[in-house]
């Protein structure tokens, strides 16, 4: 699966998109495929402010227990709620299926982030 | 993979489609694993029986040649050395198979505890490949590989026949999954092993067999409440609080741990194991807090997953018996938050009679 372009991705493996100063959030195709058969996450409620490089929830696999980390400051402003009650479409469609949507700090903050074929060469580099 | 007490163990195969994918093929159909991390100590000469009467806490004299019984291997104050499976090979002969972790620490105590008795103790971990065919449809997949007639073979009951051209090859109606189905012992050389092992899930292909890691073989046990070493039994858990009273024979007379288990029994329960059922949002996992309805801490877990068969959230947990009655409501600690739960009756799952 290719990673899009127009995403920037953390080396914890979240992605984020942002459109001026909102942005949305998820975790990696690498990340779903790592953890396997996702069965819970637990996310921040609207309102939240999020640090960069703070954990802001988790994510369960039937084996794992993984933290979010917030590739930029911000404030939440929309959950996605459909993820409570179908979790596993984070391992059909990572890139697809964002978590929070945020009201970015500083968008320049964005800037320190891994591009798609950077982050591609960081995945194959970790192994 | 990961490492497993030494063993590189893959905790899933993605070939397979995941962990979810591979508990559902073992609850519906079949899977393979490969349980070679096992380990077997073998108990041979006059005093066997003895020996394994000494040093196991259920009653061997009842097995006949070719039947094997659940049991475990205690320490002088009636906590767990490990949970075991004895087979009796022979007139004088029995096969103990133990857990991976803690092979080392088993032989040695096996085989110190046996000294003053007139038998041979052998550690023959690497005299095997262990394979567990595990499934409603176990019984028709292993049939394809051998000539022995496998409705004749009982749960908990073995033979020594032909597999996959291989002879004398132990095949027991046993495994860890709460489902119907098989281990193998075959030789343990990489090609033997791999043969073995291909052929299986060749045969397998009409019954849509699939291999299975270390993953599915903890959410298949745990729905099924088989104990996990570490988790449920350890040094520091006795028969009693962990609910294997009926693999426990203290009536066979005094064995290592049966005066710490009459002593434990007399003077009653201080915590007991129990199956919990999530009511709330959130997943326990081994060693959160549990708590009353008051706050107070009161126990904890053992074991803790999202159950794939029954969709939902369990986990197993050790709390004072007054609050062991299912229905009774509790609170797990999850990250500092509680969330509620429930004492629900276990097992959380039971294969459907045939």
């Amino acid at each position: 699966m290719a990673y899009p372009a127009d995403f920037k991705y953390t080396k914890e493996h979240e992605w984020i998109k942002a459109d001026g100063k909102t942005a949305t959030v998820g975790i990696t195709q690498h990340a779903q495929e790592a953890l396997g058969d996702i069965v819970f996450v637990d996310l921040p409620k609207t309102g939240t402010e999020l640090s960069k490089g703070k954990s802001f929830g988790t994510v369960e696999s039937v084996k794992a227990v993984s933290d979010l980390y917030a590739p930029a400051s911000g404030t939440v402003t929309e959950v996605n709620e459909n993820l409570a009650t179908a979790p596993e479409k984070i391992n059909s469609d990572p890139h697809g299926s964002w978590m929070v949507k945020i009201t970015l700090k500083n968008p320049g903050e964005l800037q320190s982030l891994l591009s798609a074929a950077d982050y591609e060469k960081f995945v194959a580099e970790e192994g | 993979m990961v490492d497993f007490n030494g063993w590189d163990m893959p905790v899933e195969y993605p070939s397979s489609g995941g962990i979810i994918a591979e508990h559902m093929a073992v609850r519906t159909g079949v899977g393979i694993f490969d349980v070679s991390h096992m380990g077997d100590i073998r108990v041979a000469g006059a005093q066997a029986l003895e020996a394994i009467q000494h040093i196991t806490m259920n009653d061997a004299s009842r097995l006949a040649i070719g039947q094997a019984q659940y049991s475990a291997m205690l320490y002088p104050k009636g906590t767990f050395v490990d949970d075991v499976i004895v087979h009796r090979l022979g007139e004088k002969e029995y096969l103990i198979v133990i857990n991976a972790g803690t092979r080392e620490k088993d032989f040695n105590w096996a085989h110190t505890n046996t000294k003053s008795f007139d038998v041979e103790t052998r550690n023959l971990s690497d005299d095997y490949t262990q394979i567990a065919i595990q499934g409603p449809k176990a019984v028709e997949l292993v049939q394809k590989l051998t000539d022995v007639d496998l409705s004749t073979i009982k749960n908990y009951w073995f033979t020594h026949s032909t597999v996959c051209g291989l002879k004398n090859i132990l095949i027991a109606r046993t495994g860890y999954t709460g489902e119907d189905g098989f281990e193998i012992y075959v030789p343990p050389d990489e090609k033997t092993s791999a043969m073995v092992w291909n052929k299986v899930l060749e045969a397998g292909k009409p019954f849509g067999v699939v291999a299975c890691g270390l993953g599915a073989r903890n959410t298949l046990r745990l729905e099924s409440k088989l104990p996990l070493y570490g988790h449920e039994i350890s040094d520091e858990i006795n028969v009693w609080e962990a609910g294997l009273d009926r693999f426990c024979k203290l009536e066979k007379g005094t064995f290592m741990g049966s005066d710490a288990l009459q002593k434990a029994k007399a003077a009653g329960l201080k915590r007991t194991l129990v199956g919990l059922e999530m009511r709330d949002r959130g997943i326990a996992r081994d060693g959160y807090k549990v708590q009353d309805q008051s706050g107070r801490e009161v126990g904890y877990v053992t074991s803790g997953s999202y159950a794939p068969f029954l969709k939902k959230n369990i986990a197993l947990a050790y709390v004072p018996p007054e609050l062991a009655q299912p229905g009774t409501p509790l609170l797990v600690e999850i990250r500092g938050q509680c969330v509620k739960a429930e004492v629900v009756p276990t097992p959380f799952y039971k294969r459907p009679k045939k």
